[in-house]
């Protein structure tokens, strides 16, 4: 099945099997988000992707699209939903972009940016969470998570092992590692793993990379996120 | 009786990066002292904050001391402004939320490397450590937000001259930075 459907009033096609945020991006209408990405199953936690179809609230990214759908994106209320969201993700977690080696291409960042986020505005958890840099390649730290799912996505689907998990509901929900010890040296993850590659944040990073493109010269310190996620090869979604 | 807008400024719980910051406007400076006069600021030596228009505060919230002094900005100053990430979020200082006040004293001042004569601080005129370091919003009302470690000098060259002008300050893309 396809067709079209509107999208703050613009007419777009869509293709069989596609979600609402797919029509969306291949129309070139950037839909704010975070743990959507293309090529992998949709899991609709983030809930930036939040539009109106036909008058009712629900996640573009597992949406799916259909002829004649009436979809509101860009106004005011879901724009400052999305900015109050992204602003508990920061408040929740521990983020100090100076001290982060994913700085400028953080997509939390990017979107915080898009959002003309400017203030954290709720007052700070600053939770207690570990780093586990026991692996001799790939750093895990649990302070910038985000509970996106991607990693535990990209593992389980793309690279067959396994290796994340979310355990725990509300603000006890964690990232764990299936190993005996929990750690990350014990898991069988791999550097040329998706997962290793996927995180939208710095909470998985491989080490002895940072760096090498220097802060201000990275990906939404150059391009507004709105753009970059709109390429063709969503190089900057690695 | 002058004329000019003053300003106040001050550093809690920061590096002194964001005054650093401003003083990059270079020769700005010049144009921005024709209408702007400054009050209590590491540019002058008063001490406390008189009847101000605009207060930028640099820094977190660490200590007794920057509760007093925030809340006096907060009283004096018309329009307060958060500066930085400290002000906004904690920033590094904030890194020590998550150890005791206790242990964070013990390793700075008894059992780090290199400490001669291991005693912890207690002079009456010491400040009280709080148990964390907090953003400016959580104590204070703020009117506006300053985003960067630090923000750039054009960030404040945008940000004061709008302002100063009456309009509602609006930062473009490229000049907005957490890091």
């Amino acid at each position: 099945m396809s067709g079209t459907l509107t999208i703050d009033g613009k007419t777009i096609p869509f293709a069989a099997g596609q979600s609402v945020i797919e029509a969306a991006r291949c129309a070139g209408i950037y839909i704010p988000h975070l743990c959507h990405k293309p090529g992998y199953a949709p899991h609709g936690s983030c809930k930036l992707c939040t539009v109106f179809v036909n008058g009712r609230k629900t996640s573009a990214c597992t949406y799916p699209a259909a002829a004649d759908q009436n979809v509101v994106s860009d106004t005011p209320e879901l724009q400052q939903d999305r900015l109050r969201l992204t602003q508990m993700l920061f408040v929740e977690g521990n983020h100090f972009c100076p001290s982060c080696e994913k700085s400028g291409n953080c997509q939390l960042q990017g979107v915080a940016y898009h959002l003309r986020m400017l203030d954290n505005h709720y007052p700070h958890f600053y939770p207690q969470r570990q780093v586990d840099a026991s692996h001799p390649d790939i750093l895990l730290d649990h302070n910038r998570c985000i509970f996106c799912n991607l990693c535990v996505r990209a593992s389980r689907d793309h690279d067959g092992k396994n290796v994340f998990a979310i355990a725990g509901r509300g603000i006890n929900k964690r990232l764990i590692v299936n190993s005996a010890s929990g750690q990350l040296k014990d898991s069988d993850i791999s550097i040329d793993d998706q997962a290793t590659q996927v995180c939208p944040t710095g909470a998985i990073l491989v080490k002895r990379t940072g760096y090498q493109v220097p802060i201000g010269e990275r990906w939404y310190d150059r391009q507004p996120i709105s753009e970059l996620a709109l390429g063709k090869e969503d190089s900057h979604e690695r | 009786m002058s004329a000019k807008i003053k300003i106040a400024t001050t550093s809690l719980a920061g590096c002194f990066g964001c005054h650093m910051s401003f003083l990059d406007i270079d020769e700005r400076i010049t144009e921005l002292a024709e209408v702007v006069e400054f009050d209590r600021s590491p540019l002058t030596d008063i001490e406390h904050c008189g009847p101000c228009d605009i207060g930028l505060i640099e820094g977190g919230v660490c200590n007794s001391e920057n509760v007093h002094v925030l809340r006096e900005f907060r009283k004096n100053c018309k329009t307060l402004v958060a500066v930085g990430a400290c002000a906004i979020n904690g920033g590094l200082p904030a890194l020590r939320n998550f150890v005791s006040v206790e242990e964070c004293l013990l390793e700075a001042y008894r059992d780090g490397i290199g400490i001669d004569n291991p005693q912890i601080p207690s002079d009456p005129e010491l400040p009280l450590l709080l148990d964390k370091v907090h953003p400016i919003h959580e104590i204070v009302k703020v009117d506006y937000f300053m985003p960067g470690c630090p923000p750039s000098a054009d960030v404040f060259w945008t940000f004061l001259s709008a302002l100063i002008a009456g309009r509602e300050p609006k930062l473009p893309y490229e000049l907005v930075h957490y890091d």
